[in-house]
């Protein structure tokens, strides 16, 4: 917190004290630990400065840090200023150089920390030469590449990962399918991602909280929710957990830790941020992950809560999954940068980017992740590449913008499913008839929830005006009262299926 | 029920006491103030009266944290916040980078997770740079999560004009939020409404847009034992009638309360008996006593600082004339600030917002008194 005293703003010469004295007991990593604070005393500290550097330059910078001081410098590590410059130069033995060497190796502490000077006039490219490395475990055909892997998944968490992905993505065509019937309104589906939906909840705990974007239905259904669960809530019916509320897709689960999908881009990261402080507070051994897309780092709350939960210390996971595309919008234009890692080291994040499309790379990364979270109470990023194989959403059609064969590569070579599926049956944990034993079942519940779904009634009239507020309001009560007696009245006007 | 206090103050002639930055009329010296009152009472700034509540908030409830810019360290922007660090640590009072996108975003995950933030905004002008988080994110998830998630958070603030700050500082936004449903908007006059709304908006478990007005932060009035106690609350979506009369309802908030009490008292002397309302609350409207009002004395004048369309009087205008039609015997005059962005300059500023002159021609003009309508007057 006290970074921000250094703003400009009137401080009395007594809370200007009471800060230094403050400041020097809270260990703030930006402030140098002095060995004294006096500047009076590195005069005479002959120990420290080095018995040949001359007396005169060391008093001059005295005197010129005392004038600063008595400016009233509200800056008060620049006090400092002139030892730092003092302390640096100590190595410079010979001054044969006069006063070139002696600015070379210069330091000045600034707000904010110790920065060295150059005499070279160059720019930080915006660009890195060499891009940022993508973390993975498993090759394109599901061989593990490092023969020392230390923590590969065990035979139960690897197969249960696979019928994951493949519920995910049987449970997606049928649901893509319903919509194009007419059966639902809306649909969007998580082709091509399905390993960051299992694997990064296979790797999370039930107690971690996680704010999702859309695209992760995989991770309710890791932790229990029912394809049942799914479709009663994509066609509002009563049986849903919503009251009919949402449109399609905005699932959520309280008792899953899993909150409910919230239409706005990003809104969900600083509220990540403001859960993990609130985690932090409770002191509870468990962090809160936050799932969003490359395009919706663009967004102004990416940038807050980025910020924010480096400097809060909140033990939250940001996971962007980098598909290449925001609706038409490929990455080429939504941003300039190496991907969304680099803007995480750019906050003071420790960043990750990793093979979105092997399973075991994304395990392990979400793992590690969520513990060092955790243990050391700050913010972490991970950046999982992956393609968009979907549309956008039902309301899309990406062949109108992409080449079809573009999408089809990446459907069929870099399948995530297929890749771990090889290295399962590689691991003789998997066969053929599992296989499709598996697909067999995934449809035939798919279907059932779906006709079960339809048959369910709709929600009460009452729920249109129930949970405005926790308490129902009179105003309400007396418009349903009006609003029935007016159905009554002219029935002919309103559809039967209210009550 | 202690702690909440009655509607009336039977036959008070309102606060004397409150001097009302530049456009002061006489001030009558304290005790007449306190005459009204059976003992001798303290006064209180509105500045105090906020502090002290989030105090005594945030001592009762462990849950409760302040956050905003220049809350913790500077004492707050407005001084509201005094003291709180010192007393409950950096914990709990949250000095915030400048982003209130950010932190009010924080503020509604920390509610969705059971604390109880309150964000301050250094004046709502700043909080459209954070709106969607109010009413996208903290309005409408309980309705959206059927119940599961509420937001128990309050966004307080400055609102609406203060003097010579200019367009972008200026604006009101009680029409804006009172529109949304799943919000509560307050808005306190006196000591007493900071009080005890303020500990209502905390302890209430939806989301409360709470409205204060920088000038009148340094306003004192007198506050009784009853408002002292820690357990002091004031109903939400109850106004409150300063002041009875039967010829002439004036409903305001805020500041412009002060002012229909300066006019009712101009009124008074030529023989007019306005009721001054003090609406508390636009969202949930108190309807019922505007209502009951109207149908007493059959005119109705509405003021506020805010923009004339889509505004507060509007709200009640409509209000009363769809329960109350029968019971007008005027067209209903709106009183509201001028259609234009603040200017600054101080001559057209005094024009662009009601003056007391503005609501006493206006209560002449229902009542068929002789009082041409000025160009100033919207």
């Amino acid at each position: 917190m006290s970074l921000w005293l250094t703003k400009t703003r009137t401080i009395g010469g007594y809370n200007l004290i009471k800060k230094i004295i403050c400041n020097n007991i809270r260990l703030n990593p930006y402030q140098p630990t002095a060995s004294s604070s006096s500047p009076f005393h590195s005069l005479l500290d002959n120990s420290s400065n080095g018995n040949s550097v001359n007396f005169v330059s060391r008093y001059l910078n005295l005197c010129r840090s005392s004038y600063t001081a008595a400016l009233g410098d509200r800056n008060y590590s620049s006090l400092r200023a002139g030892e730092q410059i003092l302390s640096s130069s100590e190595e410079e033995e010979d001054d044969d150089h006069g006063e070139y060497s002696f600015e070379e190796n210069q330091v000045m502490d600034f707000p904010g920390g110790k920065i060295g000077y150059t005499s070279n006039l160059n720019f930080l490219p915006g660009s890195p030469e060499k891009r940022v490395q993508c973390y993975r475990v498993l090759d394109e055909n599901g061989f593990t590449i490092s023969s020392n892997i230390s923590k590969l998944v065990s035979k139960e968490l690897a197969l249960k990962m696979y019928s994951g992905m493949v519920t995910l993505n049987t449970m997606d065509k049928f649901f893509y399918e319903a919509q194009r019937q007419g059966r639902l309104s809306f649909y969007l589906t998580s082709f091509g991602e399905e390993a960051i939906n299992l694997a990064s909840a296979a790797a999370l705990s039930f107690d971690d909280i996680v704010l999702a974007q859309y695209r992760e239905p995989g991770i309710l259904l890791w932790r229990g929710f029912t394809m049942q669960d799914f479709a009663n809530q994509c066609l509002g019916n009563n049986a849903g957990h919503g009251k009919g509320r949402q449109m399609p897709i905005h699932y959520g689960s309280k008792n899953l830790n899993f909150i409910t999908i919230s239409s706005p881009l990003t809104t969900q990261l600083p509220q990540a941020v403001g859960m993990a402080y609130s985690l932090k507070m409770d002191k509870k051994d468990s962090c809160v992950v936050a799932f969003f897309g490359d395009g919706s780092a663009s967004e102004g709350d990416f940038h807050a809560a980025l910020n924010f939960a480096a400097v809060m210390d909140a033990p939250v996971v940001f996971f962007c999954r980098n598909n290449g595309w925001a609706i038409s919008t490929p990455v080429t234009e939504q941003f300039r940068s190496d991907g969304i890692v680099v803007k995480g080291q750019a906050y003071g994040i420790p960043s990750i980017r990793v093979d979105g499309n092997d399973a075991l790379a994304v395990y392990n990364a979400v793992r590690s992740a969520r513990e060092k979270a955790i243990s050391e109470q700050r913010p972490i990023l991970i950046e999982a590449m992956t393609y968009r194989v979907s549309h956008h959403s039902t309301s899309d059609d990406s062949t109108k913008y992409r080449p079809i064969d573009e999408i089809e590569h990446w459907k069929t070579t870099h399948s995530p499913i297929t890749r771990l599926r090889k290295w399962v049956e590689r691991k003789g944990w998997w066969s053929d008839k599992e296989e499709s034993m598996l697909h067999v079942e995934a449809k035939k519940q798919v279907k059932q929830a779906i006709d079960e779904a339809e048959k369910e009634e709709m929600p009460p009239l009452r729920d249109m005006f129930t949970d405005v507020y926790e308490e129902l309001p009179s105003n309400l009560k007396e418009q349903e009262t009006v609003l029935r007696e007016t159905i009554q009245r002219h029935p002919k006007d309103f559809p039967n299926n209210i009550y | 029920m202690l702690g909440i206090l009655r509607q009336k103050v039977g036959g008070a002639t309102g606060l004397s006491s409150q001097g009302l930055g530049n456009h002061m009329l006489r001030l009558r010296p304290v005790t007449s103030a306190l005459r009204n009152y059976s003992s001798a009472t303290k006064e209180m700034t509105v500045r105090d009266a906020l502090n002290s509540a989030l105090d005594e908030e945030m001592a009762a409830d462990p849950n409760v944290f302040v956050m905003g810019e220049e809350v913790g360290e500077y004492q707050g922007a407005y001084k509201i916040t005094k003291g709180l660090l010192d007393k409950y640590g950096p914990e709990r009072v949250v000095d915030t980078p400048i982003t209130e996108a950010g932190f009010a975003g924080i503020g509604v995950g920390a509610a969705y997770h059971g604390l109880r933030p309150v964000i301050e905004f250094m004046t709502f002008n700043f909080s459209m740079q954070a709106i969607d988080h109010i009413i996208n994110s903290a309005a409408k998830s309980n309705y959206m999560s059927a119940g599961k998630i509420n937001v128990p958070i309050v966004f307080r603030g400055p609102n609406g004009p203060a003097a010579g700050v200019g367009a972008q500082h200026s604006q009101c936004y009680g029409g804006w939020y009172g529109s949304v449903p799943g919000l509560k908007v307050l808005v306190p006059y006196s000591s007493e409404d900071a009080r005890g709304l303020l500990k209502s908006a905390i302890r209430d478990p939806d989301p409360v847009v709470f409205l204060e007005n920088e000038l009148l932060y340094g306003e004192s009035f007198p506050v009784s034992a009853e408002v002292l106690d820690s357990s002091f609350c004031l109903p939400i979506g109850k106004a409150k009638i300063e002041r009875e009369g039967k010829d002439v309802t004036i409903t305001a908030f805020s500041k412009m309360v002060g002012y229909a009490l300066k006019a009712a008292e101009i009124l008074e002397k030529e023989g007019i008996n306005a009721e001054v309302i003090n609406l508390r609350s636009i969202r949930p409207l108190d309807r019922a006593t505007i209502n009951a009002s109207v149908r007493k004395t059959n005119r109705l004048v509405t003021v506020e600082e805010g923009f004339p369309q889509h505004g507060i009087g509007a709200e009640i205008c409509a209000s009363v004339v769809e329960d109350s039609f029968g019971y007008l015997d005027a067209p209903v005059e709106r009183i509201a600030g001028a259609d234009v962005p603040t200017p600054y300059a101080a001559n057209l500023e005094r024009m662009a917002f009601p003056q007391i002159e503005d609501i006493v021609r206006a209560a002449k003009r229902v009542c068929y008194r002789s009082a041409p309508i000025s160009a100033t007057a919207s």
